[in-house]
């Protein structure tokens, strides 16, 4: 009954949206006054249908309703309440109906921030917005409703994936999708812009704000999941170059460079075509993300679309909206006029440029690692996967001249600045940047690709913003977000040089000599909980100084029996000590791994400092 | 000019990728971790579940006619919905019929059995599983119908047993 409800709002928000995209594409010839209340309203009645229909599915997860056929196939009565409204968007059709939330509640918020901005470049943004919900709304309906009946009503659903039964990636999906979707709205904003021919300066102070909320969602949203690897995956990395991982990078680098370049066009006018080529690039690369994780394409857990018509769907729709904006873009080229304003090749549009053009270098890096083995098995029949490697060396010799130029860059001047301001301060900063790198490398005899100009120029980084921070006039959230990135490619890098592993079979009572330590298996604890059983293995950690207690668990639920192994991980400022173990055999061995990873803390907090950064811009008036 | 050939460029490089994507939808993306899809390796030794004794699958294998094997558990749902047609195979044909117990405890599977019926000739366990996917499977349900001289699979059923595999089955026994 309930389940009926969420169905028809769903129905009434695909005729409203079929009634907006023809009203509006009426209105295109006389740029009359449509988007008065009558519009307002019915995008209103969208949001709130879709909201309805959302809750309504929460709903049924909440009261186990196995009458629906998404609430069956993934939860359990077992299972605790959390994870039951958690569950609502852990799977392929709750997932979307999350994304048409999303989507309809931006487009709200949109239209109200709009309302300074000319009639008709609104017009068009809610059309091509109203396309983009059309599209998710037919896919939701025809290829994967969440609101599916099934008779006879089974007693007991078949229980959520237990790796997916995590706090951080309860959230971690709804984070990002905030990012995603917001992309849709730069999207719509930036064809609509350039067909009404008003990309200017007030169209990129309006949409900056935009990309900095979806910027900061997708880089928490990254954050989330790579927290959710580090602590539930167990295996002591957070990132770890795959696939699904990639898809969620490539749009925020593509979301970075759009930034810088929205923040150039808002001061400065130019940079025109870079902002709706990259503001369509986003999208589209949000979108591919979904069909690629989606569609089965790639094999991950996050898949969950075996339909491939699903998968057909989902392509032929991003293909859709690629053609378009590529024709539009191409058709309404000449409508781009630049600013006349000179720029000298010494000037902060300089620096955004390289920037813009280091962003892409690494974009073009992650797409091909990440696409290269689709295209190669669809054409060839090989499979091939890319490891960190192929990544490292390409992102890493050209990491060393972005950090420079990220530490040199915004303190340059708009317009026109001189070359010789380079002063004494920045070449002793360097030397002793050069100083302690090197005494570093060869303290602890690291024999990283180019390891020393890495420290040399991240080191510099770091001591530069942090100079930066006493200047004057200074750009407080530019200096965070900046001084973040140096401190999370620093900590990456004592992470990567310093980390200690050691793995072994051990049986309770076993003692094992590592480095300084020894590490004590003392004894295991078998404990009953709501949906699963746990052991609680005992480790103790001891050194000259003091011990350490560590209680990693085995984890076998049992709505789908699966085993987890959730690592105990002990943070300080300083670093983590990382225990995980294994089943072997039923012969009382274990598997242990042991891992020392210093500065693990850093890296969340360097990412949290970037995405405080944004946060602080999106509080200011003028930046 | 030279717009023309940049916009038909793009347009056909990103032809070229939907065309590339769509056909990759089509592949699956199971992997068998045998090399020869159709022949498996039966040496390996698993307990009965019914004795302590341990057996080879090998010698459960009848030396003529066609063998069922059945990888099964008794906290798999859909193993519930397909065991009906597995007892209706067993009083069709009096086919072998092999049941690989799938990560299971014990008492459980035994309850299962006294509830439902047994269809099974014989039952091995496999605790852990590894057996399991030595023989190719993704998890329970699994069926395979193998023919015992040459020890080919001559038919693979993924996830439960319904009318429509019912039907192909009985065709290929009989």
């Amino acid at each position: 009954m309930v389940n009926q409800l969420g169905n028809y709002s769903l129905y009434i928000a695909l005729l409203i949206s079929i009634f907006i995209i023809i009203k509006t594409s009426l209105s295109f010839r006389n740029s009359s006054n449509v988007l008065s209340g009558n519009i307002f309203s019915l995008i209103s009645v969208q949001s709130l249908m879709v909201i309805i229909s959302f809750l309504t599915l929460i709903y049924a997860f909440v009261t186990s309703d196995f009458s629906n056929e998404t609430v069956y196939n993934n939860s359990h009565t077992t299972k605790p309440l959390f994870y039951k409204i958690s569950g609502t968007w852990g799977n392929h059709e709750g997932s979307l109906l999350l994304w048409l939330l999303v989507l309809t509640i931006f487009l709200f918020l949109f239209v109200i921030d709009s309302k300074n901005l000319s009639q008709r470049y609104r017009t068009f943004a809610l059309f091509f917005q109203e396309i983009i919900i059309f599209g998710f709304l037919l896919f939701i309906l025809f290829t994967s409703n969440p609101f599916a009946n099934i008779f006879p009503i089974p007693s007991e659903g078949t229980g959520l994936n237990p790796i997916l039964q995590d706090p951080a990636l309860a959230i971690h999906p709804p984070i990002l999708y905030l990012g995603y979707v917001g992309t849709s709205i730069i999207f719509s904003s930036a064809l609509g812009a350039i067909i009404s021919g008003s990309i200017n300066k007030s169209w990129a102070s309006h949409i900056k704000r935009w990309v900095l909320i979806s910027w900061v969602f997708l880089s928490i949203g990254i954050l989330l999941g790579s927290i959710w690897a580090y602590y539930e995956l167990g295996w002591g990395g957070f990132w770890f170059w795959d696939p699904v991982e990639n898809v969620s990078l490539m749009p925020w680098l593509c979301l970075t460079a759009l930034l810088h370049t929205v923040f150039t066009l808002e001061k400065r006018g130019t940079f025109q075509s870079w902002a709706i080529i990259l503001s369509i690039t986003t999208f589209s690369l949000s979108m591919s993300g979904t069909f690629l994780v989606r569609s089965g394409i790639l094999n991950s857990i996050h898949t969950f679309a075996n339909d491939p018509s699903r998968g057909v769907f989902i392509l032929c729709f991003l293909f859709v909206l690629i053609f378009i904006s590529i024709f539009i873009y191409f058709f309404y080229q000449k409508s781009i006029t630049a600013d006349s304003t000179k720029t000298f090749l010494v000037s902060k549009e300089t620096a955004v440029l390289i920037n813009n053009l280091f962003m892409m270098f690494f974009l073009s890096v992650v797409l091909i690692g990440t696409v290269y083995p689709i295209f190669l098995e669809v054409i060839n029949d090989k499979k091939i996967s890319i490891g960190p490697p192929f990544y490292h060396k390409l992102i890493i010799p050209f990491l060393i001249p972005f950090l420079f130029f990220m530490a040199i860059g915004p303190n340059i001047k708009w317009i026109k600045d001189k070359m010789g301001k380079i002063n004494l301060k920045d070449i002793f900063i360097f030397i002793i940047s050069i100083v302690i790198s090197y005494i570093f490398v060869n303290k602890f005899g690291v024999s990283y690709l180019l390891s020393l100009p890495l420290f040399i120029f991240s080191l510099f980084l770091f001591f530069v913003t942090i100079r930066d921070f006493f200047g004057k006039n200074i750009n407080i959230s530019q200096k965070i977000s900046h001084f973040g990135f140096s401190l999370l490619i620093l900590s990456i890098l004592l992470n990567g040089v310093l980390a200690k592993e050691h793995s072994s079979n051990m049986r309770v009572g076993d003692e094992i000599k590592f480095l300084d330590k020894i590490i004590q298996f003392q004894n295991i604890e078998v404990i009953k909980k709501q949906n699963y059983q746990t052991l609680i293995g005992k480790f103790n950690i001891v050194d000259e100084n003091n011990s350490l207690s560590l209680k990693p668990e085995i984890r076998i639920y049992d709505q789908p029996q699966t085993i987890t192994s959730e690592a105990d991980i002990s943070s300080t400022i300083f670093s983590d000590n990382f225990l995980v173990f294994n089943i072997i055999k039923n012969d009382g061995f274990y598997n242990v791994r042991y891992q020392i990873k210093p500065f693990m803390i850093w890296i969340w907090i360097s990412v949290l400092l970037i995405s405080l950064g944004g946060i602080l811009s999106l509080k200011k008036k003028n930046v | 000019m030279s717009k023309n050939i940049k916009l038909i460029s793009i347009v056909l490089f990103a032809l070229f990728s939907f065309f590339i994507l769509l056909k990759g939808l089509d592949k699956s993306n199971t992997y068998s971790p045998s090399i020869d899809k159709n022949k498996i390796d039966f040496n390996f030794k698993s307990k009965y579940l019914f004795s302590e004794k341990e057996v080879f699958l090998n010698e459960l294998l009848k030396d003529e006619g066609m063998t069922l094997i059945n990888i099964w558990a008794s906290w798999c749902l859909p193993c519930k919905d397909e065991h009906a047609y597995l007892l209706k195979l067993k009083s069709l044909n009096n086919l072998n019929i092999i049941g690989i117990n799938y990560k299971d405890n014990e008492n459980n599977a035994k309850q299962f059995l006294s509830e439902l019926g047994n269809p099974y000739t014989n039952i091995i366990t496999d605790p852990n599983g590894i057996n399991s996917i030595e023989l190719g499977a993704f998890g329970v349900p699994e069926t395979y119908l193998i023919e015992n001289k040459s020890k080919l699979i001559i038919k693979k059923f993924i996830g439960p047993l319904d009318d429509k595999s019912f039907i192909q089955l009985t065709k290929i026994i009989q």
